[in-house]
């Protein structure tokens, strides 16, 4: 009986009947749990790039919602005009995705970043000085948070940068997601690297103004050997040893991300804006 | 517990080791045994993928038709491997980002459908699922150990508490580059064998 094909094949369906609805219980049941795990991993994320929290801290769920929703406020960016779009509800918008959307992305040329599309939105954090209040509009943002990405050897690297809000001091920099070789790449990850970019300056001179779309605007970089102190060598941090391409990725990225390409044309802006405040004029 | 399924659940730790006998599942022990984390957390994905797989094929062994069986194993396999990866994702997100695609790879682990053909075929369910059980306890074993040397001399921690402070951490300990590296495993592997056969040299193969 069990060569005849009538059986084979209802044998087949129903294995696959059963075998499917465990697969999408499964998927449907957890999928809850699985977005929460995600919408936190980031937050995480941008509380550690902040300052907020330390990166090797247990912190509980509770916690992170808590700090995040009091301190940090998402905004979407429109990188083509450089303002902000208060369109688009920032809970919602996946850069990730709209960088793989047709619609909602531009192809570039060919860079050293190794970035082929740009989304026309982004999502941008401001870290508040202090804590908000439930419905309060207005806060002085202590740092503005920037998502990067780009090719390092075997993968791309996903990160945040951290900036002072003359968006030319580092607060903090962290990457999140990328495949390097654990122990040569992989050390981006490395607390002690990691500390060695704040205060370190993106652009042009403390004090000085600078325009960010301007070319070979972004000056920090990963450099080979050691960078020494931050007086002596505001721009560089040292490389990372026998990871060069790691390196060279790391500082292409905030070259295409910082600059014209990326969030240049958005912090010119921004800075116009504060320069119009200070100068006594209305802020637009 | 008879003694033939207690023969099924501790023979292949040691005596008929899935990994240090039959060297199978290799590709997958190279990849996550940096850390023990990942290294526990694999291993209990693939003990309950080989249990459940086994005691699901076991049941129905006397209706599948015999011109489809691997296939019908590797479908109840592969919906066994999908749900552990989307119940990892749920509870231990962390670790199931670093495990990445070597949890869905463990459709591929030579090891479960070895089992489901070679032993949850021809034999009932509770031996079945002790067997399966063994197996992934056998396969876990290796990565465990393997994990804890790479760690350790990697990393210079367990379970990502320092234990040597590394020299990039303001320590004295210099890091085993090599341990952190997929050949590392190879060789710890390759050691473990060597051991295990000079305790029991009726593992040795001919030549």
């Amino acid at each position: 009986m069990q060569s005849k094909v009538s059986y084979i094949i209802g044998f087949c369906v129903a294995v696959c009947l059963v075998c499917s609805v465990f697969v999408s219980l499964a998927a449907v049941g957890l999928k809850d749990r699985q977005e929460t795990n995600k919408l936190l991993d980031r937050q995480k994320k941008v509380l550690t790039v902040a300052g907020l929290i330390d990166a090797d801290a247990q912190v509980s769920p509770e916690e992170i919602q808590s700090l995040f929703s009091s301190r940090i406020r998402s905004v979407v960016v429109d990188l083509r005009t450089g303002t902000v779009d208060s369109e688009t509800d920032p809970a919602t918008y996946d850069q990730m995705k709209a960088a793989k959307d047709d619609a909602l992305s531009d192809e570039v040329d060919k860079n050293p970043a190794g970035v082929p599309r740009v989304p026309h939105r982004a999502l941008v954090y401001q870290m508040s000085t202090e804590a908000i209040a439930e419905g309060q509009e207005a806060f002085s943002v202590e740092a503005w948070i920037f998502p990067i990405h780009g090719k390092g050897l075997w993968s791309t690297l996903y990160g945040y940068i951290s900036l002072a809000p003359d968006f030319n001091q580092v607060r903090g920099l962290i990457f999140y997601q990328h495949a390097e070789t654990p122990g040569l790449g992989g050390e981006v990850d490395n607390k002690t690297w990691l500390g060695k970019w704040p205060n370190r300056l993106v652009y042009g001179p403390a004090g000085t103004a600078f325009d960010p779309t301007a070319d070979n605007a972004v000056q920090l970089r990963v450099i080979k050997g050691t960078a020494g102190s931050i007086e002596e060598a505001p721009h560089s941090v040292d490389g990372l040893s026998g990871a060069t391409i790691t390196s060279n990725g790391v500082s292409h990225s905030l070259d295409f991300w910082l600059g014209g390409s990326g969030f240049g044309s958005f912090i010119k802006n921004q800075l116009a804006a504060t320069a119009a405040v200070q100068a006594g004029g209305s802020a637009p | 517990m008879t003694p033939k399924s207690k023969q099924a659940l501790l023979d292949p730790l040691f005596d008929n080791n899935p990994i240090a006998l039959q060297v199978l599942g290799i590709c997958s022990a190279l990849a996550v045994t940096t850390k023990m984390e990942t290294a526990t957390v694999m291993a209990l994905a693939v003990i309950a993928v080989i249990a459940l797989s086994n005691l699901s094929v076991s049941f129905i062994r006397n209706y599948i038709p015999p011109s489809i069986r691997i296939i019908v194993q590797l479908t109840i396999i592969a919906s066994l491997v999908i749900v552990t990866d989307q119940i990892l994702k749920a509870f231990v997100y962390e670790t199931s980002k670093q495990l990445s695609v070597f949890v869905g790879l463990i459709i591929t682990n030579c090891i479960v459908m070895g089992r489901a053909e070679a032993y949850a075929m021809q034999n009932p369910p509770v031996e079945s699922l002790m067997d399966g059980i063994g197996n992934g306890l056998g396969y876990g074993l290796v990565l465990i150990i393997v994990g804890f040397f790479r760690e350790l001399f990697g990393s210079g921690s367990l379970y990502g508490i320092q234990i040597l402070t590394p020299v990039t951490e303001g320590g004295w300990y210099q890091p085993n580059g090599l341990m952190v590296l997929a050949p590392a495993a190879f060789f710890l592997i390759g050691i473990f064998i060597w051991i295990l056969r000079t305790i029991k040299p009726e593992q040795v193969t001919e030549d």
